[in-house]
């Protein structure tokens, strides 16, 4: 004899899942609604592509936004090249063995090092080592770092997904080990690793910490060469809600969340359309 | 294979993509002794017992005990964990075992989103609608008057916990969903309610991978900085209440970025701000090398 009843249990557990699978679906609703809320308001073609002036309080935030753009690519440049070659490493030339786990572990392990320690890092490298200015280079590369692991897991993920008999085919035809990566697992593998890249993209442009030192804030600048000094618009952002008291600069502040919110909204989607086109090719 | 001794393209493919692979490990070390070199020195002038454990943190008087700021970063996080985990964890089970198709397709885009947006967006919501509304309204009705400041352990756990839920959501969720049906087909064919089933099948068999996520999104917390500088106060004491000015605090990661601009290069204050570095990264290290052990161990293959 049960003293409590199963099914009243059962009822009142399920009840309690949906309703906090509600109110967390409500929480973010709630987000959303309030960055476009308080963001939709300042942004305009002004806010968008005119120049800040006294501090960015005023003015546009157009050098931010290309800096933070600018700052994604230098990422990539560094993280795609090196991320995808080691996850074909990984894949197609190795087994699986103490070097592979020795990778894996790194890999696993820089992924969960703090942002800010990689400030810590590119600021000792960069700032006292090699006695650089802090400029989009360095600040793009310290993202590279820090979004290497990302781009590395996707596209290992992406390439083992191709399937064997694809590469079978392939040697059996008389092609070589280069000629079947090149021509039948980089483009199968391709929707995954974009998939990859853009979160990797994602990550780079939200993050604050790690480029708070490699960043100028003020004046704002349009770098044209990579060692000229760039502004983020992460970074604007956090000066912004800290040091100004004034309402308005908060509302400022939105508007850059709204823009970054979007860039979110954005590769999210590009994600999914891309996933949905690989799963079906996969069924396919 | 028989290949010739001359040098062929494969190979000189082969080594190069072995140098991208060890990138990653190449930097880890490399964070690893520049973050030694830069934080070592002070323990020529520190001991390491009262740097850990002391409580007076006065770069000016030469006095660096960080205790305070570790007791801050173990609280954010654990505040964090204690909301996060309870709502992740029902919203992954209600994903993977409750919830309609529709719900389902619902949410996980919802879930995605939420993992993506960065953190100083939270940190702006936060300090526009949460942290007031901690000061006047809770005031209010806790205690009938405001709050001296809104900032503390609440605002900032709420912040990081809805941060986090996230990673401990799909991490639980793609436990739960390699549970194999044949364990739970027989727990109903037992007469088990879905309940009885999710309790005493899905949940323990599960639960390393559960345990993995929440691991996951620890080391997350303990590293996450903007949110934690903008709700959290930055006052060097310990936080001892859950609201009002004795609920403020500050956590290793806001005192290193913080400080960092003022310290001359080379001091024994630089030296201080880099060994928190170093508690923050060898926290975090432990952290990660548990979470992927236990993924190893469940059931969840890539």
């Amino acid at each position: 004899m049960n003293p409590i009843d199963p099914e009243k249990t059962n009822r009142i557990a399920i009840t309690s899942l949906w309703i906090s699978a509600l109110s967390i679906i409500l929480i973010l609703l709630y987000i959303i609604f309030y960055v476009f809320q308080r963001g939709f308001p300042v942004i305009g073609i002004d806010f968008l592509l005119g120049w800040p002036s006294n501090n960015w309080l005023e003015g546009g935030i157009l050098p931010a936004i290309v800096g933070t753009l600018l700052l994604g690519v230098v990422a990539l440049l560094f993280a795609v090249p090196i991320g995808v070659g080691a996850s074909i490493y990984l894949s197609e030339f190795t087994k699986e063995g103490k070097l592979t786990k020795l990778i894996r572990t790194g890999a696993d392990s820089l992924n969960a090092v703090p942002s800010i320690v990689f400030g810590l890092f590119g600021l000792t490298l960069f700032l006292f080592y090699l006695n650089m200015k802090p400029c989009l280079l360095i600040a793009g590369l310290t993202l590279g770092f820090m979004i290497l692991p990302t781009i590395m897991r996707t596209s290992e993920i992406a390439i083992r997904a191709v399937p064997v008999p694809d590469k079978e085919g392939s040697y059996a035809l008389g092609a070589t080990k280069l000629q079947t990566i090149r021509r039948i697992v980089l483009p199968s593998a391709l929707p995954g690793i974009v998939t990859g890249v853009i979160l990797g993209f994602g990550r780079a442009v939200g993050e604050t910490a790690p480029i708070i030192w490699l960043i100028s804030f003020w004046p704002a600048n349009l770098p044209s060469s990579p060692l000229e000094p760039c502004n983020a618009l992460t970074v604007v952002m956090y000066f912004l809600i800290s040091e100004a008291q004034n309402p308005l600069f908060i509302q400022r502040a939105f508007g850059i969340a709204l823009i970054l919110l979007l860039m979110i909204l954005i590769s999210n989607y590009i994600t999914r359309t891309l996933n949905n086109y690989l799963t079906r090719n996969i069924r396919r | 294979m028989v290949k010739g001794v001359s040098i062929n393209s494969e190979n000189v493919v082969r080594g190069a993509l072995l140098l991208f692979a060890m990138t990653a490990v190449l930097i880890l070390s490399l964070i690893f002794v520049f973050l030694l070199r830069e934080g070592l020195p002070l323990f020529a002038k520190v001991s390491p017992i009262d740097f850990i454990f002391g409580t007076r943190w006065e770069p000016s008087k030469g006095v660096f005990g960080a205790f305070n700021f570790i007791a801050g970063s173990i609280l954010v996080t654990a505040g964090g964990l204690i909301i996060a985990i309870p709502l992740g964890l029902s919203c992954a089970i209600f994903l993977s075992e409750v919830a309609p198709r529709w719900a389902r397709n619902m949410v996980r885009p919802a879930i995605e989103l939420l993992a993506g947006i960065p953190s100083i967006v939270y940190a702006a919501i936060a300090v526009a609608v949460l942290i007031p509304f901690v000061q006047y309204d809770l005031g209010n009705l806790i205690r009938g008057e405001v709050f001296r400041v809104g900032e503390g352990i609440f605002a900032v756990s709420l912040t990081l916990a809805i941060m986090v839920l996230p990673i401990i959501i799909s991490v639980s969720l793609d436990s739960m969903e390699s549970v194999p049906r044949a364990f739970k087909e027989g727990s109903f064919a037992l007469g088990s309610t879905q309940w009885q089933t999710i309790r005493r099948i899905t949940l323990p068999t599960a639960l390393p991978g559960i345990v993995a996520g929440s691991i996951l999104g620890m080391g997350r917390l303990v590293g996450e900085t903007i949110v934690v500088i903008l709700v959290y106060g930055n006052a060097k004491h310990i936080t001892s209440t859950l609201f009002g000015a004795k609920s403020t605090g500050e956590t290793l990661t806001a005192a290193i970025l913080l400080e960092m601009s003022y310290v001359p290069v080379g001091s024994t204050w630089h030296s201080a701000l880099f060994s928190l570095g170093i508690i923050l990264l060898i926290t975090v290290f432990i952290l990660s090398l548990i979470s992927n052990y236990l993924l190893s161990k469940s059931r969840v293959k890539l």
